[in-house]
């Protein structure tokens, strides 16, 4: 096994929490939340005594799939926030796969697992495959539409030295020779399996200002699932047919749009949860930043590079370049965007959408801004 | 032969989906429907979507299906699928049942052959002690 070996995933967790609250310019007896998502294995209980917090006002997760739920433990700490049960929430995630359950892996205990294990539907790219086939099927979406959310990627990641493919090039060649996985899905369609930690701190805009750090506004947040997903394309597979070949996140687009204030060409540059390549193209239509089947030809116009394409997307390299922790990083990579520091830095953006976990439910998302 | 090893996670039926693996032990293919509005579902919930009934029936449905969607699998999630890779599974649908999809797998054909839209004959494979599972080869072909 690979990864992370000399420190558990709660040590890893624990540093990633210290780190961020540090970088905020607080310490860790500041903290009174915390928010995870998904069945987090790294407790707020234990969490609370790890790093000392002195009283604990809210210990939560949201539901969501895999990282479906990455946005909604932000939004769940701004509604604590918003309605005074805390002062300061850290959303975070830590995961080391080769500790523990490695996502690419059959795992038991699915939710409707009878109705797919028995098969050798067992893991998620197997499981969203089926809701790319189907939307190939139905869109002018091809294999080079995929590969441009795999380079783009890459490129990003080869700019990012924290990137875990920060030296590892990728030519269009490179992608269509990777092996299939699951059909139409190819090796680098798939994100990676990475051991590491992400965490992200949230306090009123009155307490952020006094900080060290320049405070990075969110504008909105949101979680949620259309109508009859249940468990979606990671087992159902019964959602209703207009919506199969979605992100079942354009009711959570339609909130952070309208709470926010803001409409899609006012997206300066985005972090889309890129699980498998083929979900960041579903979004970019359920997000509004094209048309219903326009995707293919969007990133085909070189939109979603950096720079100076209409939307650079995952700065970071993503999680099919830069590394997987269930979309966390993707959040702080739009915070280093709206500070200015991210190693693929779109030029004066004062507003970044990020997604969380798509395909599945609930998924959720949040826009970040800056003055 | 069952089409995966011995090995395979079989069904551990629950109170919910109980009464679908009894009609597959009996051959029988069967989905949930509401007994007041006929509405179909699955997997099985407790009460209607629709009208908030808790009656229910179990129809049989047809041996017919087509394929909604699939996905040529080629690595193994799970070790007792290695030695079908690749394999293929799918989600298909009925004819008149609407509301209803079955993940299964498409068997005895070639992968590259498949495509959405396409009719499914339903089989039964034999997995032992006395469960059955279903699945589904191209009409027309020799199964």
């Amino acid at each position: 096994m690979g990864g992370i070996q000399d420190r558990s995933q709660f040590q890893v967790t624990a540093e990633a929490i210290r780190d961020a609250v540090v970088d905020a310019g607080l310490t860790t007896a500041d903290i009174d939340g915390f928010a995870s998502y998904s069945n987090d294995a790294n407790e707020a209980n234990l969490m609370q005594v790890a790093l000392g917090v002195p009283e604990l006002r809210v210990a939560s997760m949201v539901w969501g799939g895999g990282g479906g739920g990455s946005c909604g433990a932000v939004a769940l700490a701004c509604s604590a926030i918003e309605s005074g049960r805390a002062d300061v929430v850290v959303a975070y995630r830590g995961l080391c796969q080769g500790q523990g359950k490695r996502f690419g892996r059959h795992g038991a205990g699915r939710v409707n697992g009878n109705f797919v294990d028995p098969f050798g539907l067992m893991a998620p790219p197997q499981m969203l495959a089926m809701a790319v086939q189907r939307f190939m099927h139905l869109y002018p979406i091809t294999e080079e539409h995929l590969a441009e959310v795999a380079l783009n990627a890459r490129a990003n990641a080869n700019r990012n030295p924290r990137a875990v493919m920060h030296e590892r090039r990728m030519t269009r060649e490179d992608y269509l020779a990777s092996r299939w996985i699951a059909e139409p899905l190819r090796l680098f369609d798939c994100c990676l399996e990475t051991d590491g930690a992400a965490a992200v701190v949230i306090t009123t805009r009155e307490r952020a200002r006094d900080l060290r750090a320049a405070p990075v506004d969110i504008l909105s947040a949101a979680q949620g699932s259309g109508p009859g997903w249940g468990s979606g394309a990671l087992s159902g597979h019964n959602m209703p047919d207009a919506d199969y070949a979605s992100t079942n996140g354009r009711g959570v687009a339609r909130e952070v749009f309208d709470a926010a204030g803001l409409t899609p060409d006012q997206i300066d540059v985005a972090q889309i949860y890129d699980h498998f390549s083929g979900m960041v193209l579903m979004a970019l239509e359920d997000f509004g930043f094209c048309g219903r089947g326009e995707s293919g030809a969007f990133v085909e116009s070189g939109a979603l590079r950096w720079s100076g394409g209409r939307l650079p997307i995952n700065t970071s390299g993503g999680q099919l370049s830069e590394a997987y922790v269930h979309g966390m990083n993707l959040i702080v990579e739009g915070v280093r965007q709206m500070r200015g520091s991210s190693t693929s830095q779109v030029e004066d953006a004062k507003t970044c959408l990020v997604t969380g976990g798509l395909g599945v439910a609930p998924t959720s998302a949040l826009i970040l801004g800056r003055d | 032969m069952a089409y995966f090893s011995e090995a395979m996670p079989r069904p551990e039926p629950t109170m919910d989906d109980r009464p679908f693996w009894s009609g597959c032990a009996e051959r029988r293919l069967t989905f949930q429907h509401c007994a007041d509005c006929d509405e179909a579902r699955h997997p099985p919930t407790p009460i209607c979507p629709s009208c908030r009934s808790t009656s229910v029936e179990w129809r049989e449905v047809p041996g017919t299906a087509t394929v909604y969607t699939y996905t040529v699998i080629h690595y193994a999630a799970h070790p007792a699928t290695e030695e079908r890779l690749p394999y293929v599974v799918a989600a298909v649908t009925f004819e008149g049942v609407d509301g209803v999809r079955l993940v299964t797998n498409i068997t005895d054909c070639d992968p590259g052959s498949i495509r959405i839209g396409m009719p499914v004959e339903l089989w039964w494979d034999d997995i032992g002690d006395g469960m059955h599972l279903p699945r589904f080869t191209p009409s027309g072909s020799a199964g």
